[in-house]
C-alpha cells in the first residue's frame, strides 16, 4: 500500500513521521514517570515503525500514471479492517464490563481492570475505534463515487486514518493507566485532543478538496451528512476540550469551564456527539449504501434534504435534556426538551425514507442479509429516536434518568442503528473494494445477522426491564413517607437482568468475530471471479421501464 | 453580556432565525424547478452504465 505513494509523497511521509517521532520523544522526556511519558513512548514507537515502513519501500519504482484514472481505495480498505478489529476489541471489553456488574470479582484485583477504567475503554473502542474507522472508510468511498473524482492526494487520507487510530490507541491505553478528563465520551487528555484536532481539520480539507474536483453538478445528500459530521465534531471537540494542562510534562489538565457551565458544555458536546458522530455520519452511510444495495433510488430526495437541515438545526439545542432537575436554569432545560421533541420530525423523516425506499424490494430484504442489516438499522433508528425524544420529556426523565433505561436506550441506538448500518455497509463494500464476486461465506453473514439481532433484543429488553424497575424502586415510598427500598436492594433486583444483558452482549460480540473472520477470508480467497462493480449489485431496473416513483 | 440580556436574545432572535431557516429549507426542497436536479441526484448513484472510476473527459486524439 505504501508503494502506491509517489517519491515526493514518500518524502513527505518521512517528514511527518519524523516530526511525530520527535513529538513522542519530547513527550517521553518531559513526561518521565507520568503517564504522559508512556504515551510519548507509544507515539515515538508509532513514528519509528512508520519510518521503517516507508524506508522499506522507498526505492521501489514509483506507481504509474494509470492509478490516477482509478479511485483511491487503499485507505478505505485499511479503515474497514481496523473498524472490524476495534469492534471485536471494544465488544469484548464491553461484555467483560457487563459480566463485572454480575460478578464484581472479574476485575481480578487490578487497578487497570476496574469498572471505571475499562468502561470508557469499551465506549471509546466501539464508538471511536469501530464507528469512527467505519465512518472514515465509508466516507472516503462514498465521497469519491458520488463526486466521480479521485481523492486529491495520497498522503492526507493516510494521515487522517493512521493519526486517528493513534488517537484511539492513546485514548484506550490512557484509560487503563487512569488518564481521563472525566468528561463522558471526551475522556482523552489535552495532548491526545490536540492530535485529533489536527487530524480532523485535515479530514475536512480532504472533503472540501475532493468536492471542489467533483464532476457531478449536485452534491449527493450522503456527502452533506458526512460533512456535517466532520464539521460539527470539529467544533464540539474544540470547545469542550478547552483546558489548561498542569504542565507540559503532565497528562492532567483542568477544563476552562466550571460548575453548571461545565456541565452544559459537556452535554452540549455529549449529545451532539450522539447527533453528529453517531447519527449524521451514519445517515450518510445509509443514504448511499441502502439505495445502492436495494437498487432503488431514495424514496424522497426532498425529504432527505429537509431531514438533513432539520437535524443540523435542532440537534444543537437538545443537550440540556441531560441536565433536567439540576442547577441549569429551568428554561434551558425546557428548551432542550422541546427541541428533543421537534427532532422527531427529521429523525422519522430519515427512518421513514429508508423504509419506504425498501417498498417494492422486500424480497431482496428477505434474501439478502446485508440489506437486512440496513433495514434493521433503519427500524432501530426510528425506534431509538422516538424513545430518545420521549425520555427527554422532564417527567419521563425523572423516572428514566440515572437508571439502566438510559443504558438500554443508548444500546438500542448503538447496536441497533449504528452497528447494524455499519455492518451492512461493510458487507456491501468489501466485495466491491477487493473485486470479489461476493463475501467469502453468505451463510456466515446470516449467522452474524441473527446473532446480532438476538443479542440486540436480549440486551435492550433486559435493560428496559431493569431500568424501569430500578426507577420505580428508587421512588417507592412507604406509608410513613420514607423510601421503601435501600439502594442495595435495587442492585440485587438488577442481577438477573445484568446476566441477560451480558449474554446478549456476548451474542453481539460473537457476531462481530464471525464478521471479521468472513471479511478476512473474503480478502484472502483469491481466484474468485473479479467483480465489475455492477456484478455484486442487485438486479438493475429493466431498461425502458422507469423506476416506480412515489407521488411527489 | 449579562444573563438577562442573553436570555432575551436567545428567546427572541433565536426563535425567529430558526423559523426563517426552516422555512427557507422547505421552500428550497419544494421549489418545483429543483425537482429535476434532485431526481437526477437520486438516480446518479444507481446508474449501471457508470464505471467505478473517476470521470475522465475524452482526450483529443
Amino acid at each position: 500500500m505504501i508503494a502506491q505513494l509517489t517519491k515526493s509523497e514518500r518524502q513527505l511521509a518521512l517528514i511527518i513521521l519524523l516530526v511525530l517521532t520527535i513529538c513522542g520523544l519530547a513527550m517521553a522526556i518531559a513526561g518521565r514517570q507520568d503517564p504522559l511519558g508512556v504515551h510519548g513512548a507509544i507515539v515515538m514507537l508509532a513514528g519509528i515503525a512508520g519510518i521503517f515502513g516507508v524506508i522499506y519501500v522507498y526505492y521501489e519504482p514509483e506507481p504509474d500514471e494509470a492509478r490516477l484514472a482509478l479511485y483511491y481505495d487503499d485507505p478505505t480498505k485499511l479503515a474497514i479492517i481496523l473498524a472490524m478489529i476495534w469492534a471485536v476489541i471494544g465488544m469484548f471489553i464491553g461484555d467483560w464490563v457487563a459480566w463485572q456488574l454480575v460478578f464484581p470479582n472479574l476485575t481480578f484485583d487490578a487497578g487497570w481492570s476496574s469498572f471505571g477504567r475499562i468502561r470508557p475503554a469499551h465506549t471509546s473502542a466501539v464508538i471511536f475505534g469501530f464507528g469512527g474507522n467505519g465512518l472514515i472508510g465509508t466516507s472516503l468511498y462514498v465521497l469519491q463515487r458520488t463526486s466521480r473524482a479521485r481523492l486529491p492526494d495520497q498522503i492526507s487520507p493516510w494521515f487522517v486514518l493512521l493519526g486517528y487510530n493513534l488517537f484511539c490507541l492513546l485514548a484506550a491505553t490512557g484509560y487503563l493507566m487512569g488518564v481521563t478528563q472525566s468528561k463522558e465520551y471526551a475522556e482523552p487528555e489535552w495532548y491526545a485532543d490536540l492530535l485529533l484536532e489536527i487530524v480532523w481539520v485535515v479530514y475536512f480539507v480532504i472533503y472540501m478538496r475532493t468536492l471542489a474536483r467533483r464532476k457531478e453538478p449536485h452534491i449527493y445528500v450522503a456527502n452533506w451528512y458526512y460533512m456535517a459530521f466532520i464539521l460539527v465534531v470539529a467544533i464540539l471537540h474544540t470547545v469542550n476540550n478547552l483546558a489548561m494542562p498542569v504542565s507540559f510534562g503532565h497528562a492532567k489538565s483542568y477544563s476552562a469551564f466550571s460548575g453548571v457551565q461545565d456541565a452544559m458544555t459537556q452535554w452540549w458536546y455529549g449529545h451532539n456527539a450522539v447527533a453528529f458522530f453517531l447519527t449524521s455520519g451514519f445517515l450518510g452511510m445509509m443514504y448511499y449504501y441502502l439505495p445502492v444495495r436495494a437498487g432503488r433510488p431514495i424514496y424522497s430526495y426532498r425529504m432527505s434534504i429537509i431531514s438533513f437541515w432539520g437535524i443540523t438545526f435542532m440537534y444543537m439545542w437538545v443537550g440540556s435534556h441531560h441536565l433536567h432537575y439540576t442547577a441549569l436554569p429551568q428554561w434551558v432545560q425546557t428548551l432542550g426538551m422541546t427541541f428533543s421533541l421537534m427532532l422527531l420530525i427529521p429523525s422519522w423523516g430519515s427512518a421513514g425514507n429508508a423504509l419506504l425506499t425498501l417498498n417494492g424490494a422486500w424480497y431482496k430484504v428477505r434474501d439478502d442479509a446485508t440489506l437486512r442489516f440496513m433495514m434493521v438499522a433503519a427500524v432501530f433508528y426510528g425506534l431509538t429516536t422516538f424513545e430518545g425524544s420521549f425520555m427527554a420529556i422532564r417527567s419521563v426523565n425523572s423516572l428514566s434518568h440515572y437508571t439502566d433505561w438510559t443504558v438500554g436506550h443508548v444500546h438500542a441506538g448503538a447496536l441497533g442503528w449504528v452497528a447494524m448500518i455499519t455492518f451492512g455497509s461493510i458487507y456491501a463494500s468489501v466485495p466491491w473494494l477487493w473485486k470479489r464476486e461476493r463475501m467469502y461465506s453468505p451463510a456466515l453473514v446470516e449467522w452474524h445477522f441473527w446473532l446480532a439481532v438476538a443479542g440486540l433484543f436480549t440486551y435492550v429488553f433486559a435493560m428496559w426491564n431493569s431500568g424501569i424497575i430500578q426507577g420505580l424502586m428508587w421512588r417507592t415510598y412507604n406509608s410513613s413517607g420514607t423510601l421503601s427500598y435501600s439502594f442495595i436492594e435495587t442492585v440485587i433486583a438488577m442481577k438477573p437482568y445484568y446476566v441477560a444483558r451480558a449474554v446478549g452482549g456476548f451474542f453481539f460480540f460473537a457476531g462481530a468475530v464471525i464478521g471479521l473472520y468472513n471479511i478476512v477470508m473474503t480478502i484472502r480467497t483469491a481466484g474468485q471471479p473479479a467483480d465489475e462493480r455492477a456484478a455484486d449489485r442487485p438486479v438493475a431496473q429493466p431498461a425502458g421501464v422507469p423506476a416506480l416513483q412515489p407521488g411527489e | 453580556m449579562e444573563h438577562e440580556a442573553t436570555v432575551w436574545f436567545a428567546k427572541s432572535f433565536g426563535l425567529f432565525y430558526l423559523i426563517a431557516m426552516s422555512v427557507g429549507v422547505v421552500v428550497y426542497a419544494y421549489w418545483p424547478k429543483n425537482k429535476t436536479s434532485f431526481d437526477f441526484a437520486a438516480q446518479s448513484i444507481l446508474d449501471p452504465s457508470v464505471e467505478d472510476k473517476p470521470y475522465e473527459a475524452k482526450r483529443w486524439q
